[in-house]
């Protein structure tokens, strides 16, 4: 099975092969290093940028601008911050020039913490990106959505912020992408470089497919009757282990992987919450102004004389920085323990 | 609205053409063909050897900039609109940039990334006063905003102008964007960006001047900057350290000049040059061009004429009369037609409609796809 990393990797060529993506760059993106995550080693139409978070965003709005479609990555999302001018007019372009110019762009960085990445490798962007109008937002928790998510980025539109944690780059699903051969030390062999005497490599491309997974809808990825779990990217992980280790005592936890932050799947959320009567919402961006506050007051809004409980909100906390040491990081973002603690409480909550 | 223009003018009337067709002078006969062998050789050449045909067109169109201002400033002052930002006083840089501008659409033609005193730029272009009036006066059938945004905040896509954002100093990255995307198409098409001194404070700037001129990598842009001296109420000197700002461009091997941006046959002549050069190399150039702020930053620092600085619409105007090249009758008529086209066109702009309140969810995503949570 292919990593995330491998993934974004193949989407990319697939991009660039058939959906006319011209440009795909950022720090350290095209040759030699590929990207410090790998994802973009081999392709064709990667460079590298200056050292310059603003110089690149403003460059892609320049390509698509000019019609031309591209991918720049922001080489960690804790750089991202010195652009938010920038994401703001790339967001109102569109609506500022009534309808007129738009921004076919892809911005993908990496996210959140999990690979004790200390202050400035570890921030989160999903709560930050959610006020952004304009924008499209993805974050996906698997390979081959990560895949189908950067094929509907690229062809949409919009500009899209493609959210990917840097801790599951590694990960592997359980789903092959479409032309991606079963073996995956046949898949390594042919699109990763190899760490030493690379002269010359060239990566051989498997016959990939189009899989698109559409940017808005969410997938359930634990079916259950007792309580919703609405959370994203790592987190899903996280809460689909708690989920299947609660369902030994009984507890049936409906996980739902949310995979686009904006537009958002509401119905999906809607339908299991009315099933469930208790929703918990997890993510690992600071915890005042979270994007999970959003949607917990939506299901109070619409949802509130069917609610068994209150919804709850399990987020990290309102630190400046995750901190290096172990200790630290663990009481900064949620942990498996926390996301069961909180599960528990609101299922043992009583009307 | 039932506001009557004040304005009393004379000529025919012009306004309420909608259409964005080429710039046309005025006034045609504006040529005084009886006199042209009188013109002594001495004062010909005073002009760079730009024909009499070019010398009036640049005069025509910077009298209709400056009108065009004019008219702005007043329907701000009038109250029927909330701001005014603009350009009058670089009539003599942007009217020759958007004469010699390659217009049209797609990376084959020059892209403009301009800054908020580009009306002379746009009416070189051939952008009509009212699409300016209704831009000002937010109407609906304003073309650049809908309604949206503040005056001279102008975006012609059909003509590759770029919306001009109140950040400043954004367009400089964005517009090595798209000579990214005309260096593929190799056509000799180039992406010019126009922006103020004290903006170049950014980093987006530097941005710019590196992205640019990376060896083997060089792109084909035109940097400039408008030099009027201040930063809203700053001086020139409070904010800067280098000489001239275009002694940053040689810093990276781009070739770079200061000129007199008040002089539109000095402008015409150093733009021709750094374009055909850009053209020809793909690289960039920078120009510094020293203008006037004529009536201060917006209307609020009052928006009034500072009669102590120097008009380069009147200056000019006044070498083609010394030169014989233009008569003050025809001069003045020039004046008086464009006076009623924009006295026309605000009375023609009060009557339009206005944006709709549900129009606020127009255009989020393209498509009007919907935008709002609540129809999740």
């Amino acid at each position: 099975m292919a990593s995330i990393a491998q993934a974004i990797r193949m989407a990319l060529h697939y991009g660039e092969e058939n959906m006319g993506v011209k440009d795909i760059f950022g720090q350290d993106v095209g040759a030699p290093l590929g990207g410090v995550f790998t994802a973009t080693q081999g392709l064709q139409t990667a460079w590298n940028s200056t050292l310059d978070e603003r110089g690149i965003i403003g460059m892609a709005m320049g390509i698509a601008m000019a019609g031309d479609r591209c991918v720049a990555e922001i080489q960690f999302a804790d750089y991202i911050f010195n652009t938010m001018d920038l994401l703001k007019i790339a967001g109102n372009t569109l609506w500022c020039t009534n309808g007129q110019i738009q921004l076919p762009m892809v911005v993908m960085t990496p996210v959140g913490a999990g690979i004790f990445g200390s202050v400035y490798h570890s921030h989160s962007f999903d709560a930050w990106a959610s006020r952004l109008p304009g924008w499209k937002i993805v974050m996906p928790s698997n390979p081959l959505d990560a895949y189908g998510l950067m094929l509907s980025a690229i062809e949409d539109p919009n500009p899209v912020l493609y959210l990917k944690s840097k801790a599951l780059m590694r990960h592997k699903g359980d789903e092959l992408i479409p032309g991606e051969p079963v073996d995956e030390k046949e898949l390594k062999a042919m699109i990763d470089k190899p760490v030493q005497n690379a002269d010359g490599w060239k990566p051989r491309w498997p016959e990939l497919e189009k899989y698109m997974v559409p940017i808005g809808k969410g997938k359930i990825t634990r079916a259950g009757e007792h309580i919703t779990v609405v959370t994203y990217s790592r987190m899903v992980h996280l809460c689909d282990e708690i989920a299947d280790k609660l369902a030994e005592e009984g507890i049936s936890v409906e996980v739902i992987d949310l995979r686009s932050i904006y537009p958002y799947d509401w119905q999906l959320i809607k339908s299991s919450i009315e099933k469930t009567g208790r929703v918990l919402f997890v993510n690992e961006d600071t915890e005042v102004t979270n994007f999970g506050e959003h949607l917990a007051y939506r299901a109070t809004q619409e949802l509130f004389y069917q609610l068994m409980a209150r919804p709850r909100v399990l987020a990290g906390k309102n630190l400046p920085g995750i901190g290096l040491h172990p200790n630290l990081e663990k009481n900064s973002v949620p942990q498996l323990h926390d996301i069961e603690a909180a599960i528990r409480e609101v299922v043992a909550e009583v009307p | 609205m039932s506001k009557k223009t004040t304005v009393k003018t004379g000529g025919k009337a012009v306004a309420g053409k909608t259409t964005k067709k080429a710039a046309k002078p005025a006034a045609k006969s504006t040529v005084k063909t009886s006199k042209k062998a009188a013109v002594p050789a001495k004062k010909k050449q005073s002009f760079g050897g730009l024909s009499e045909e070019i010398l009036l067109r640049m005069h025509d169109l910077m009298v209709k900039s400056r009108v065009l201002e004019e008219r702005l400033i007043k329907i701000y002052k009038a109250g029927e609109a909330y701001f005014w930002i603009g350009g009058p006083g670089e009539e003599a840089w942007g009217v020759p940039l958007g004469m010699l501008a390659r217009k049209g659409f797609g990376p084959e033609n020059d892209w403009l990334h301009l800054h908020y005193r580009c009306t002379p730029t746009m009416v070189a272009m051939g952008m009509t006063m009212i699409d300016s009036i209704r831009l000002m006066m937010n109407r609906a059938t304003d073309p650049s905003t809908g309604g949206r945004n503040f005056s001279s905040h102008y975006c012609f896509p059909e003509w590759n102008v770029a919306p001009v954002t109140s950040p400043l100093e954004v367009q400089y990255p964005i517009a090595c964007g798209t000579a990214q995307a005309q260096k593929r198409v190799g056509k000799g098409a180039l992406s010019i960006v126009t922006g103020g001194d004290a903006g170049t404070a950014e980093g987006d700037f530097a941005s710019c001047l590196i992205l640019a001129s990376r060896k083997g990598q060089e792109l084909p842009v035109l940097i400039t900057v408008q030099n009027n001296g201040y930063g809203i109420s700053t001086p020139y000197d409070g904010q800067h350290g280098e000489t001239h700002i275009a002694d940053r461009a040689r810093a990276f091997n781009i070739r770079s000049r200061v000129i007199n941006g008040n002089d539109p046959v000095e402008t015409y002549l150093a733009l021709k040059e750094e374009m055909e050069y850009i053209r020809k190399t793909g690289k960039p150039s920078f120009i510094e061009a020293m203008v006037t702020r004529l009536y201060g930053h917006s209307s609020a620092d009052g928006a009034n004429k500072k009669p102590a600085l120097f008009d380069p619409v009147l200056s000019f105007e006044k070498r083609l009369i010394d030169a014989g090249i233009l008569s003050e009758k025809a001069a003045k008529k020039i004046w008086e037609i464009y006076e009623t086209e924009g006295v026309n066109a605000q009375e023609q702009a009060r009557q339009e409609p206005s944006p709709t309140p549900e129009s606020v969810w127009d255009h989020v995503y393209v498509n009007n796809e919907n935008a709002d949570w609540r129809k999740f």
